[in-house]
C-alpha cells in the first residue's frame, strides 16, 4: 500500500497498518471479539516487514506486561483488546503509567458488565478517562470517529506516548472495526526519537534501574507531583475536539465516536428542517476538551449528551459547563446502536419542548 | 601481605552496601553468586534482571546490573517483552515462589512453553516472605505457617507444587536444576546450576530455571542454623535437588 495514496481499509487494518507506519516494533495481545482483526492483521504484516515482533500471549495479562517489558527496552510498542480483555490488562497499566513507559492500548470497546455482548458500546468511558486501575494516574484517551482519523490518531498516538512518557489509550467499538471507508497512509517513520532512559543493559556506564516501588512516602508524594504536572501539561496542550453547525445552534448535541457518527447523521437531517442544532465532538477525551466546549456555552444554552453508556461522558460535560448551561443525558447502553433517524426524533423532540418553555 | 594470595573477596558486581536482608536469609548468598557469575562470564555489561514483588525488590541496590521492576507474577511476561527486544542480552527474573509458583503460574509456564531465551533465578522457601509467612504454593505437607496454623493439609490446600518437575515436559525449556544455599558444597552447586543456565542463554537454546531453596529464619520462626536443618529435613524430601533437565549443544 502507497502513502498519500488513497486506499479502501477495514476499520482494525487502518490502526493496525497506521500503528506499523508510526514505527511500532512490537506487538502482544491475546484473541477477544470483536477486534480478532487487528492481531491477526499485525500478526501478517509484522511478518513481512523487518525488526517486528508479535507474540499472541496466554492472557491479556501477559500481553500488557510484555508491553511494559518492550517499552522498557525503549520500542514502539501496541496492545490491543475489547472491554472485559482491557479490565484485564488494567493492572499492567497502572504499571505502565507509574513508570513512564510509553505504549498505545487499543480498546475496541463491546457492551458489558461483565461478559456482556459484542456489540458497540462506549461503556469503558470512566475506566479510560479515570484511569482505570489503581492508583493517581492518567491515560491519553483517543476518540476517532472516523477512519481517516483512526489512522491519523493512532500514527499521532506513539508520538504523545514518546513525548509524554505515558500510555495512550485508543477508544473504538465493533463498528469502528468492522467498517470500511477510503484512506489516506501516512509513510513509514523511519526518525524514531532516542530514549535516554531505555533499560538496555549498563554496558559500560552505570547500571539503573526503573521501579514503582517508592517505599519512602516523601519519594512517592514527589513522584505522584511530577506526574501530576506532566498531567497539567498535557491538559494545556493536548485537548481536541471538533464541532459542526454550531454557530447558530440553540441545541447542541455531545457524543464521541461511534455516537458522534450517528448524532452527525441526526444533525444533517434536522438542519435539512431548519431545526438549529448542532454537534461538538470530544476527539481526546482525556485530556476533555472542556475549555472548547465551555465556550461553545456562550452562545449556546442547552446540550444534549449522547452516550453509548448510561451517564458517563455527561459528568465531563457538566464538569466542563460548570452550570453555564442545561445539560441533559441521552444513554442507550448494552451495545444497542440507535439510527440517525430514531436519534433525531428524540432531538427533535427536546428541542421543540426547550422552544415550548422559552 | 606478602607471600599471600587473594583468595575471596567482594564480587566486583555486588554493591558495596549493607543489605535490609534478615540474619540467615538465603537472599544475599543468591545476590553474591548471582554477582560472581555475571563477573566471571563477563556479562555485566549485557545482564538485564527484572526482580519481583517480595523481599528480593531492592535487588537492583544491591546488584550493579540494569533492572525493571515487575508486577506481583508477571516477571517472565517482562522479560519476554524484553528479551524479543534485546535478543543480545541476557535477561534473567528473580522469583520468590508465590510470585513464580501462585500468581505468576501462567507467565511462567507460557514463556517456557514458547522456550524464551531467558532465565528464571526460583528463590524457593516455602513461605510468602516479605507479607509475613504465610502459606506458599511450595509450603510443604504439615508445615505450619500463618495461614496454616495447623499445617498444610493437602486435603485443603493441595500438595506443594514442583516446579522443575512441572516445567520438565516442555519442549520449550533447556535446562532446569534445584540445588540450595545451605552448606557450602550446595552454595557452589547453585553457583555452577546459574553458570550453566546463563551459559544455555547465551547460546540461545531457549528457557532456562535454576531453583533454589533458601532459607527464610524470620517467618519459619527458626535460628540461621536450624533453617539449615530444615533444608534437609523439611525440603529436600519433598523437593529433590539435581539437574531436572539438560538440553546442551556443545559451543561451536
Amino acid at each position: 500500500m502507497k502513502s498519500n495514496e488513497k486506499v479502501l481499509l477495514r476499520g482494525s487494518e487502518a490502526i493496525g497498518e497506521a500503528a506499523l507506519r508510526a514505527g511500532c516494533q512490537c506487538y502482544f495481545g491475546y484473541p477477544i471479539t470483536p477486534q480478532n482483526e487487528l492481531p491477526e492483521y499485525m500478526a501478517r504484516r509484522m511478518g513481512e516487514l523487518p525488526g517486528r515482533t508479535f507474540v499472541q500471549s496466554e492472557s491479556e495479562l501477559a500481553a500488557i506486561n510484555m508491553v511494559y517489558g518492550a517499552s522498557a527496552t525503549g520500542a514502539r510498542v501496541m496492545t490491543s483488546s475489547s472491554s472485559p480483555g482491557v479490565s484485564l490488562m488494567q493492572e499492567g497499566i497502572s504499571y505502565l503509567a507509574a513508570c513512564e513507559f510509553p505504549s498505545v492500548i487499543v480498546n475496541i470497546i463491546r457492551g458489558g458488565p461483565g461478559l456482556g455482548n459484542i456489540a458497540p458500546a462506549q461503556s469503558d468511558y470512566f475506566q479510560a478517562t479515570r484511569g482505570g486501575g489503581h492508583g493517581d494516574y492518567r491515560c491519553i484517551v483517543l476518540a476517532p470517529g472516523f477512519l481517516q482519523e483512526s489512522v491519523d490518531l493512532t500514527y499521532r498516538a506513539f508520538d504523545l506516548a514518546d513525548e509524554y512518557r505515558i500510555p495512550v489509550l485508543i477508544l473504538g467499538d465493533g463498528m469502528m472495526g468492522q467498517m470500511m471507508e477510503p484512506v489516506v497512509l501516512p509513510a513509514f517513520r523511519e526518525d524514531l526519537p532516542k530514549k535516554e532512559w531505555a533499560i538496555t543493559g549498563a554496558g559500560k556506564g552505570k547500571s539503573r534501574f526503573i521501579r514503582s516501588l517508592l517505599l519512602d512516602v516523601h519519594v512517592e508524594e514527589s513522584h505522584n507531583w511530577k506526574l501530576y504536572r506532566k498531567y497539567q501539561r498535557i491538559e494545556r496542550r493536548e485537548p481536541r475536539s471538533d464541532s459542526y453547525a454550531v454557530e447558530d445552534a440553540e441545541l447542541v448535541v455531545v457524543a464521541y465516536g461511534t455516537a458522534a457518527r450517528i448524532a452527525k447523521g441526526a444533525v444533517r437531517r434536522l438542519r435539512a428542517r431548519g431545526v438549529k442544532v448542532g454537534l461538538f465532538r470530544p476527539i481526546t477525551l482525556w485530556p476533555f476538551p472542556a475549555k472548547a466546549l465551555a465556550g461553545l456555552a456562550e452562545s449556546v444554552g442547552r446540550f444534549l449528551v449522547f452516550e453509548m453508556s448510561m451517564g458517563q461522558l455527561v459528568e465531563d460535560v457538566k464538569l466542563a459547563l460548570n452550570g453555564k448551561a442545561e445539560v441533559e443525558l441521552y444513554g442507550r447502553p448494552g451495545g444497542v446502536v440507535v439510527t440517525p433517524v430514531e436519534l433525531s426524533r428524540i432531538l427533535s423532540r427536546r428541542y421543540n419542548a426547550m422552544r415550548h418553555e422559552a | 601481605m606478602k607471600g599471600m594470595k587473594k583468595i575471596i573477596g567482594r564480587p566486583k558486581y555486588l554493591k558495596d552496601v549493607p543489605n535490609h536482608y534478615c540474619p540467615g536469609c538465603g537472599h544475599s548468598t543468591i545476590h553474591r553468586l548471582l554477582a560472581e557469575v555475571i563477573e566471571e562470564l563477563d556479562i555485566r555489561d549485557r545482564a538485564i534482571c527484572i526482580p519481583p514483588c517480595g523481599c528480593a525488590v531492592l535487588a537492583y541496590d544491591y546488584i550493579d546490573i540494569d533492572m525493571v521492576e515487575a508486577a506481583h507474577g508477571r516477571g517472565t511476561a517482562v522479560a519476554t517483552g524484553m528479551k524479543r527486544c534485546l535478543p543480545d542480552r541476557v535477561v534473567f527474573t528473580y522469583q520468590g515462589d508465590g510470585d513464580l509458583a501462585a500468581i505468576g503460574t501462567a507467565e511462567l509456564i507460557h514463556s517456557a512453553n514458547r522456550g524464551e531465551s531467558i532465565t528464571t533465578i526460583f528463590v524457593n522457601n516455602g513461605v510468602y516472605g516479605m507479607t509475613g509467612g504465610q502459606m506458599a504454593p511450595t509450603t510443604v505437607v504439615g508445615q505450619k505457617t500463618t495461614t496454616t496454623p495447623k499445617g498444610r493439609n493437602p486435603g485443603v490446600d493441595g500438595p506443594p507444587m514442583k516446579m522443575c518437575e512441572f516445567l520438565a515436559p516442555l519442549d520449550g525449556t533447556v535446562f532446569l536444576a534445584r540445588s540450595t544455599v545451605h552448606s557450602p558444597k550446595q552454595i557452589k552447586q547453585t553457583k555452577k546450576y546459574i553458570r550453566q543456565a546463563f551459559e544455555s542463554q547465551l547460546r540461545d537454546e531457549g528457557f532456562s530455571m535454576v531453583e533454589i531453596l533458601s532459607q527464610c529464619p524470620s517467618n519459619w520462626k527458626l535460628s540461621p542454623v536450624e533453617c539449615c536443618g530444615w533444608i534437609e529435613e523439611g525440603m529436600i524430601p519433598q523437593f529433590p535437588l539435581g539437574v531436572y533437565k539438560q538440553r546442551q549443544t556443545e559451543p561451536s
